[in-house]
């Protein structure tokens, strides 16, 4: 059993930050948020582990409120 | 005359309708669909008295099930017409999924190996149900207690402590019938269930499906097609599915409020399923007809001295096959525990591990169907964005190909917690452990599971056993000699001894020969022994 990792671990955050914006320069929103759902798949596929990705999503829903 | 139009058991008087008072019957089983034939077929098998009662006198009407688990044909096997069932159905393995207008992928679901039967057989539910008519018709000539009595339509049920009176309306008028049990196996729509005032609690499906069969004029690759949002019915779904005798099962979801009768008219249906077979094909409309679901169960499945088994205990959705399959499961959980509790052999509690044990199957299938059915069928725009984004990766992402849901198909239900189960030995493989059905392996010139029979017994492998406990019969077999075997039963062990239900589901299992723990299981799994000892 992994834990979601919360402590920093991208390299050079300011660049990936960005990169994540260029892929959404000049998209509409439907075309923007059908790309963040297949985002999402990807990359939970890439974990695959349910812990995590459970832990993920509290943490995505936790953070807005 | 088409199969479902034959009357196959005409009503027939009995002497119960001139009997002074009510004629009284070991087991009365209401309904014969799959579930109540082959609860019928099983009871007869074991020389238990049985009244099957049916307000038809003919096989389900029109096309409905399609599609057979091989649990279910393992099932068919013990019951003696597995083989007729079988070679009536056809296989098929390989599948396409469409997303608007684009092929996104293929699929080949290569089975398993080592089975004595396919992952899954398609043959029409009436097809079976005639088969399973003439299976019981066989018993009867080879004497065996069982009669089937068509226009005998059940409208009363009143339960009480020694038996359950039932008032059976006729063409001839209404009569009375005493059972001791009742097993009631008449549909969704049950009328024991109302009478007995149960709920039937669960979620209805506002959707409309249109089902047609069709027969096709050319060559037709025997493949599974699913479409997501089709252009020939945009926003809904549509599933092309392979049947025996040159027919194909086209199903297309309709969305909720639709006019039927309108959708059902053969001009209406036959320019959507040009646009989906494609031009080129020439094809006859054999059947039409408009469905809709519910996944919904009842809250316990034994009432007293009234079981309840397959729709009319649980119905969901048809995506994924689970109806009729599940239905026939817990027969197979359920007669042989009859068997018992009638004969003495068992105390009456036996019954309740019935619901104990398929209550859970029932929200097994649930579960998984109605996930099918979010799936298909989106219900908020968030989870559309979802289902398009897992589509669109699929096409060229085979990590999404996994998500795509346009049905799961049956798989036999593992009990997880049990009274008659004891607890697992370590070190052997999982897909055998307590609660599984036996999986089947090659073993000589033949098949495990048609080695194991439907009593109780001691499956020996690689283990020196004397076949001296009363009451359980010992199949052994050495270790080392079929690699399938020893895969799927020792793991890494160099022997071990399995305890099998008269259903064949396991209920415990030792890498050593101790003939008390064995004993114990024995009891355990008999209901006559609840303690942990
Ligand atoms: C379009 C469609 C596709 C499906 N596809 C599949 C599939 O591929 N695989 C699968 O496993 N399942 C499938 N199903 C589900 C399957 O058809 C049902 O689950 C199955 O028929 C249930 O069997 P049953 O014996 O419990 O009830 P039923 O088949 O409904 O039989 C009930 C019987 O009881 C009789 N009866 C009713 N009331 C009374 C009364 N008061 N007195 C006497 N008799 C009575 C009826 O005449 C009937 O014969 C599908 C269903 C539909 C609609």
């Amino acid at each position: 059993m992994t834990r979601l990792r919360t402590e920093p671990n991208i390299p050079d955050g300011d660049g990936f930050y960005q990169e994540l914006l260029e892929l959404h320069q000049g998209r509409s929103k439907e075309e923007s948020d059908a790309i963040n759902a297949r985002l999402i798949l990807l990359l939970a596929n890439h974990i695959g582990d349910r812990e995590v990705l459970r832990g993920a999503m509290k943490a995505a829903a936790d953070a807005g409120l | 005359m088409r199969i479902f139009e034959t009357p196959l058991y005409p009503y027939e008087r009995s002497p119960d309708q001139d009997a002074p008072a009510p004629a009284r019957h070991p087991v009365v089983v209401v309904g014969a669909g799959p579930a109540g034939l082959a609860a019928a077929i099983d009871l007869a098998r074991r020389d238990i008295p049985v009244v099957l009662l049916d307000e038809n006198d003919r096989v389900s009407y029109g096309s409905r099930a399609i599609c057979f688990a091989k649990r279910a044909l393992e099932i068919f096997d013990r019951l003696g017409c597995g083989d007729e069932i079988v070679d009536h159905g056809v296989t098929w393995s390989r599948g396409k999924v469409f997303f608007r207008d684009r092929r996104i992928y293929g699929f080949d679901l290569l089975a398993e190996e080592g089975h004595r039967r396919p992952a899954f057989i398609n043959l029409q539910q009436y097809r079976l149900e005639e088969l399973l008519v003439r299976r019981l018709r066989d018993l009867q000539s080879e004497g065996r207690p069982v009669e089937l009595r068509g226009g005998s339509r059940v409208t009363k049920v009143v339960p009480d402590d020694s038996g359950v009176l039932l008032t059976v309306e006729t063409p001839d008028g209404p009569y009375r019938l005493e059972a001791e049990w009742v097993v009631a196996c008449d549909g969704a729509g049950s009328t024991v269930r109302r009478e007995l005032g149960l709920e039937f609690a669960g979620r209805v499906f506002e959707d409309n499906f249109l089902i047609a069969d069709v027969t096709m004029k050319a060559d037709f690759p025997t493949e599974r097609w699913f479409w997501f949002d089709p252009p020939f019915n945009r926003g809904q779904s549509a599933l092309l599915h392979k049947q025996p005798e040159g027919l194909w099962r086209i199903d297309l979801q309709l969305g909720p409020g639709v006019d039927s009768e309108e959708e059902q008219r053969p001009e209406n249906i036959a320019p959507r399923l040009r646009q989906m077979l494609g031009d080129d094909v020439e094809f006859e409309l054999e059947w039409i007809s408009v469905y809709t679901f519910q996944c919904a169960r009842i809250d316990r499945f034994r009432h007293g001295r009234v079981l309840f088994a397959g729709d009319a205990a649980h119905q969901v959705s048809p995506f994924g096959a689970r109806g009729a399959n599940s239905g026939l499961q817990d027969v197979d959980n359920l007669v042989w525990k009859l068997e018992r509790v009638l004969d003495g052999r068992s105390p009456d509690s036996l019954l309740d591990s019935y619901d104990a044990e398929r209550v859970p199957a029932a929200d097994e299938n649930i579960l998984n169907s109605t996930r099918s059915t979010d799936f298909i069928t989106p219900k908020s725009a968030t989870s559309r964005l979802f289902r398009d984004a897992v589509l669109n990766l699929a096409e060229t992402q085979p990590m999404a190909r996994p998500l795509v849901n346009s049905g799961r198909l049956s798989l036999p239900h593992v009990v997880l917690d049990s009274p008659l189960q004891s607890p697992d030995t370590d070190g052997l493989p999982a897909r055998t452990r307590p609660g599984s059905p036996a999986v089947d392996a090659p073993v000589d010139d033949g098949w495990l599971l048609a080695r194991l029979g439907d009593r109780f017994q001691l499956l020996a492998v690689g283990i020196d056993v004397p076949d001296d406990e009363p009451g359980l019969e010992v199949v052994g077999l050495p270790a080392r000699r079929h690699p399938l075997l020893d895969e799927r039963y020792l793991g890494g062990a160099p022997g071990a001894l399995y305890l099998l239900r008269p259903d064949q589901h396991v209920a415990a299992r030792f890498t050593d020969y101790d003939p008390e723990r064995i004993a114990a299981a024995l009891r355990r799994s008999s209901a006559q022994e609840t303690d942990d000892s």
